[in-house]
């Protein structure tokens, strides 16, 4: 398992591999937005938490389709499903391996990004604290998507339209807990809640993914 | 240790390809399938190594024995020769990558990028894949494709060495490799009725 996330971390580093792909995403939008809304100051901190909420998810949504599709069209994933390795664990290393490489960058490069979007200063910590709880799912139930659409020629266009509905919820409490959080409430209740969806996935869809990819690689 | 396969059926798409096909490896032979184009011969191999389910009939071999090699190697351009072996040797528990690279003279390619390499050198590395995997039974599906004259007797050697150590080679091929191996046609195997989707779909949940 440790073979599989150190090679799918050297390849996201190595030329081609994608990394920096969403957080240079995130840049974007968050750079643009002030552009698009005029610069009324106030304004951008009210939809803050959400443009920045928004832009991860978009960030991470880009990414998708290499976590499992170069792997299909190289063979590995035969030769992995023939490998002591149940499929289980090499699609929660992948995801995993994806979170480091996608989710991981996008949250420690919130902060810094939020001061683009006049993030209120009470709002910092739970923006980092939210997206550090959400993303993960993001990873999680992304890999699912890719293993569903594994086969299929050109699939990012499928994969995000299977995935986008399944984000819904994790968008939902995480752009609620970073609002929240600027505008000073508690924000206890949408965190957990966050928690609890990204727990969810991490225990349950590996073994959806493992399940549809063994039915894609036939 | 043995491979055998029992009233087997396959199919490729829901359509059964072959049907009725019987046959027995022991330690230390190998078996070469031949067959025209298309007839299934890697729907056969696919099956064996345990990629899609069977349709009708049973392979029995010892789990966890099937190392599988097929048209693409899955190499990642952007890693090296070593680092590419390397990942499938900790995968597979084995660790030492060095006779592997001898068997089929990677040394000299060892720290260059796999997307350097030619298609018959890349092919070598796919088949050093088999040594760091250290399966006793190698189920290979067209293995020689681009490899030149000496490429083929390395491999030739690298399964003459294999079998004597007792393990077992199912190889589809149509060039003679000099093996001392049965060799099973199955043209004779092939489905007569194409089977119902449905049918095929059976096993899916």
């Amino acid at each position: 398992m440790k073979a599989l996330l150190v090679r799918d971390l050297r390849l996201a580093i190595r030329a081609g591999g994608g990394f920096g792909l969403g957080l240079a995403f995130f840049l974007i939008v968050t750079v643009l937005v002030p552009f698009g809304v005029g610069p009324q100051s106030a304004l951008l901190s009210t939809i803050a938490p959400g443009i920045l909420w928004l832009g991860a998810l978009l960030a991470c949504l880009l990414s998708l389709d290499r976590i499992l599709a170069l792997d299909w069209e190289d063979g590995t994933l035969d030769l992995l499903a023939c490998a002591p390795l149940p499929m289980e664990a090499a699609v929660s290393v992948k995801a995993l391996a994806h979170w480091l490489t996608t989710g991981l960058p996008l949250v420690i490069a919130a902060p810094l990004f939020a001061l683009l979007l006049n993030l209120p200063s009470a709002g910092y910590a739970p923006l980092v604290l939210s997206l550090l709880l959400g993303t993960p799912a993001l990873s999680v139930i992304g890999t699912f998507g890719a293993a569903l659409t594994v086969g299929i020629k050109r699939g990012g266009l499928l994969l995000s339209l299977l995935v986008l509905p399944l984000y819904v919820p994790t968008l939902i409490y995480g752009a609620e807990a970073a609002r929240r959080g600027a505008a000073g409430l508690d924000t206890s209740t949408p965190l957990i809640m966050l928690a609890g969806i990204t727990f969810g996935v991490i225990a349950l869809l590996p073994f959806a993914s493992a399940a549809v990819l063994r039915v894609n690689i036939r | 240790m043995q491979l055998a396969v029992d009233t087997l059926s396959v199919a490729r798409g829901g359509i059964a390809v072959l049907e009725g096909l019987s046959f027995r490896v022991e330690a230390g032979k190998a078996l070469i399938l031949r067959g025209p184009n298309g007839i299934g011969k890697t729907t056969l191999l696919r099956s064996i190594a345990g990629l899609q389910p069977p349709l009708n009939g049973t392979i029995d071999a010892p789990e966890d024995s099937i190392a599988y090699a097929a048209h693409s190697d899955g190499i990642k351009h952007v890693l090296t020769v070593r680092e590419n072996l390397e990942f499938w040797a900790e995968v597979f528990g084995t660790g030492d990558i060095t006779s592997a690279l001898h068997a089929f003279a990677l040394e000299p390619l060892a720290s260059r990028p796999a997307g350097a390499l030619s298609a018959g050198q890349k092919r070598r590395l796919g088949l050093a894949r088999l040594l760091v995997s250290a399966r006793p039974i190698w189920v290979l599906d067209e293995p020689t494709v681009s490899l030149d004259v000496d490429a083929v007797a390395m491999f030739a050697d690298a399964i003459g060495s294999h079998l004597s150590s007792g393990g077992i080679a199912l190889i589809a091929t149509h060039i003679d490799l000099g093996l001392d191996a049965d060799i099973l046609d199955v043209a004779p195997f092939k489905a007569r009725a194409p089977l119902a989707r449905d049918d095929a779909m059976e096993g899916f949940l």
